[in-house]
């Protein structure tokens, strides 16, 4: 057990920098005290691997990642023979039996192993971060589910290798496929939003100390609005930290037109959605 | 894996609650029910939020499906039971003067107190049992908190809350603020009606569906703001799922001639299978959409949906029609076309209508065929949209066997439910039997028709 309460969750991402909303620490707490992987979902830059590498941390714990990509396969993320070891090894022992020389090079010495083989096999405290699960194709979902549910990998050779540890185990996903129902419920299901003003504000001022109280408002306020808008990318928390960070390189005390219409482009990534906010916002043609 | 719950009533709240969310086609196996359990013991009954994500973490799957525990949670762990217990009746003006300034502070709290408040004083109805209750609608026509917003906002100026750029903004917050208020008025209302009507009927009928659900044909104007929303997620769900089988289509397949010639320098021995190379052809799409009032929000959602899968074909075309055809692709450029005024703007520029305002299939078909014939080939997969309903006119169905006969494929996607074809004007049966006719009710129905029907 990591954890001892949903307030100690709270309180000790909020040291290493992640602010938690009641329900990501809830779900932390739940993941932690029921040994269950727990999968995010949420637009893109509102702190989903942000939140593994903060247990991480807090846990005193190694984090594994395994980057999904599409093509991502089991060599990659479970497991691989090391081959040109195992020939030098055939080579170098030219005077033994098959049989000694078949059950030598198919031992833990000739294994690679790769992030989820590595999470189960460590005796240390450890945190498995699957990013971007959606990436990956359907079939990796089937290797995730032996690994998730049982925390064992099987290797035909070796046989089964269970874990000695449970690791606390984070899977991300943007939502870009829909990930089975296998998958899904073997996981405590997370969804992050973005934050309410209050939070935001909190974070802004931990992200960016040197901005000034009245104008993080502001900044969180606009933001805000531009949200509610029906836009092609709606404005993460990265950017209302990179807005805010920009603000201050600019050395603005307070928003008005002028600063907004200059800085627009930082928050928001397509032509239209800038014309659509400036006519939202009342700005003068830009 | 078996955990005892902590008091036997609450284990019945929890399998009522998940019964509840199964009945609105939120799947949920014994091993989540006992999940939650387990989540319930170890958060215990303190802190009802925590509680509220808790069971949502292990319940819960995808994001939409939120929107219906809400409510349920709320019906099956009520905040508080009976009346708020302020005693006096209350004044409609006082409420409305603790209201407004609750608005202006944000304060929830209060916010919630008021609404427990507004139910208790203006929202029952009826004085036998049986046929009395609580009813938001009536709690917020009586107290009007739409009304307040000027109020609050000189409140706020005058406190000078806002000043500068983000002055322009605190109307649409404090907007924000009173639609809150009124959910919380909903959310207030149903758990005092379940308190006298049992919670599984309420959890049941009083809870609206998940958007992927909502029938298209009963689908609200909010309702239909959301699905619209929907569109550019779906669109790229989909286009995932196209382009992987599209992927997966291109090998695999033998290419028998080219494996047999390749294998005579292996003296007839085929070691080398040549596969088959695909042309990288894109389909061509043609939609006839009925845009007339009843079918209009799915054929809306249709036509943006198909603009928004653009790339995957090499032409779209899309034509409107009540009872004559006029083609609308100009219409519907992405990024430019805002989706809300999308059916305005096709009736205001195309023509659609002749003599009369009702829909007429016959007459659309046959222009179509008499004006657009350069439209179908033999490329085209042609889909029609529309609940088939000719006001006992024509079918037409000649002009619908030449468009067959000349398309790659022909679908019908009908909003209305099986069991209603052929009911009334319908002329449904008699299309289906030309044409491949599928029931389309909802966005869940759509979004899997399109995946499967689809050429690629």
């Amino acid at each position: 057990m990591l954890f001892t309460s949903v307030d100690d969750v709270s309180a000790r991402l909020a040291e290493t920098g992640y602010l938690a909303s009641p329900a990501v620490a809830t779900t932390v707490f739940l993941a932690d005290r029921l040994g269950k992987p727990l999968l995010v979902e949420g637009p893109a830059g509102v702190g989903k691997t942000e939140l593994a590498k903060a247990v991480a941390q807090v846990a005193d714990a190694r984090l594994v990642r395994l980057q999904c990509y599409e093509g991502v396969d089991e060599s990659r993320a479970l497991y691989e023979w090391n081959h040109a070891k195992q020939l030098l090894r055939i080579s170098a022992g030219r005077d033994e039996t098959w049989d000694e020389a078949r059950t030598d090079i198919f031992s833990e010495e000739f294994l690679l192993a790769r992030p989820l083989l590595t999470a189960i096999r460590g005796d240390e405290p450890t945190v498995l971060l699957v990013d971007e699960t959606d990436k990956a194709d359907v079939e990796v979902e089937g290797l995730l589910l032996e690994v998730l549910s049982d925390f064992q990998v099987t290797v035909p050779e070796l046989g089964t290798i269970s874990a000695t540890r449970r690791p606390f185990v984070v899977l991300t996903s943007n939502a870009s496929r829909e990930l089975s129902e296998a998958l899904r419920r073997r996981c405590l299901f997370l969804h992050i939003g973005f934050p309410d003003e209050e939070l935001e504000r909190r974070i802004v001022r931990l992200k960016v100390p040197g901005l000034d109280e009245a104008l993080t408002t502001s900044v969180v306020r606009v933001v805000g609005a531009l949200r509610e808008m029906d836009l092609r990318k709606v404005p993460s928390v990265a950017e209302t930290i990179d807005w805010a960070r920009t603000l201050l390189a600019l050395g603005a005390d307070t928003l008005d037109e002028n600063v907004v219409r200059d800085s627009l482009g930082v928050i928001l990534k397509h032509q239209d959605d800038i014309l659509k906010a400036a006519a939202k916002l009342d700005l003068e043609a830009l | 894996m078996s955990a005892p719950a902590p008091v036997t009533g609450v284990a019945d709240r929890l399998t009522g609650l998940v019964g509840a969310l199964r009945s609105h086609g939120v799947r949920i196996g014994t091993g989540e029910t006992v999940d939650a359990a387990e989540a319930l013991e170890a958060l215990g009954l303190a802190d009802r939020e925590l509680l509220r994500e808790g069971l949502a973490a292990t319940l819960l799957h995808s994001t939409g499906q939120r929107r219906v525990f809400d409510p349920v949670f709320d019906v099956y762990f009520p905040r508080r039971v009976g009346a708020p217990g302020t005693g006096a009746p209350a004044d409609r003006d006082d409420l409305r003067n603790r209201l407004a300034e609750a608005l202006a502070a944000d304060d929830r709290a209060a916010l919630d107190r008021l609404a427990a408040e507004a139910v208790d004083g203006f929202g029952g109805y009826g004085a036998s049992p049986g046929s009395d209750g609580w009813s938001s609608y009536q709690t917020l026509d009586r107290i009007r908190p739409q009304t307040l917003l000027a109020r609050v906002r000189d409140t706020v100026r005058n406190r000078g809350g806002a000043t500068g750029f983000t002055d322009r903004l605190l109307e649409d917050e404090i907007r924000r603020r009173i639609e809150d208020f009124r959910r919380r008025v909903a959310t207030e209302a149903r758990r005092r009606v379940a308190e006298r009507r049992g919670r599984d009927e309420i959890a049941r009928r009083a809870v609206a569906p998940t958007a992927d659900r909502v029938d298209f044909l009963f689908a609200g104007r909010d309702r239909l703001a959301e699905l619209r929303r929907a569109v550019q997620p779906l669109a790229r769900k989909l286009a995932t799922r196209l382009a992987a089988r599209r992927r997966r289509a291109s090998r695999g397949s033998i290419d028998l001639r080219r494996t047999l010639r390749g294998s005579l320098s292996t003296g007839g021995v085929p070691m080398r299978p040549v596969l088959r190379r695909r042309r990288p052809v894109r389909p061509e799409l043609v939609l006839l959409c009925d845009v007339s009032g009843s079918v209009s929000g799915f054929s809306d959602f249709t036509m943006l949906l198909v603009q928004a899968l653009h790339e995957q074909f090499s032409k779209v075309r899309v034509f409107a029609f009540v009872n004559r055809i006029d083609e609308v692709t100009g219409l519907l450029v992405p990024g430019a076309a805002d989706p809300d005024g999308l059916g305005a703007r096709i009736r205001a520029e195309a023509t659609l209508t002749g003599w009369h305002g009702s829909s007429d299939y016959g007459v659309a078909f046959g222009e179509f065929a008499e004006r657009y014939t350069d439209a179908v080939g033999s490329r085209t997969t042609v889909f029609v949209l529309g609940d088939a309903r000719t006001n006992m006119s024509d079918p037409n169905l000649p002009a619908v066997r030449g468009v067959r006969e000349r398309a790659r494929r022909v679908y019908w996607l009908n909003p209305e439910p099986r069991s209603q074809w052929g009911t009334g004007d319908s002329a449904a049966p008699e299309y289906a039997e030309v044409v491949e006719m599928h029931e389309c009710r909802n966005v869940h129905q759509l979004s899997t028709l399109i995946a499967r029907l689809l050429p690629i």
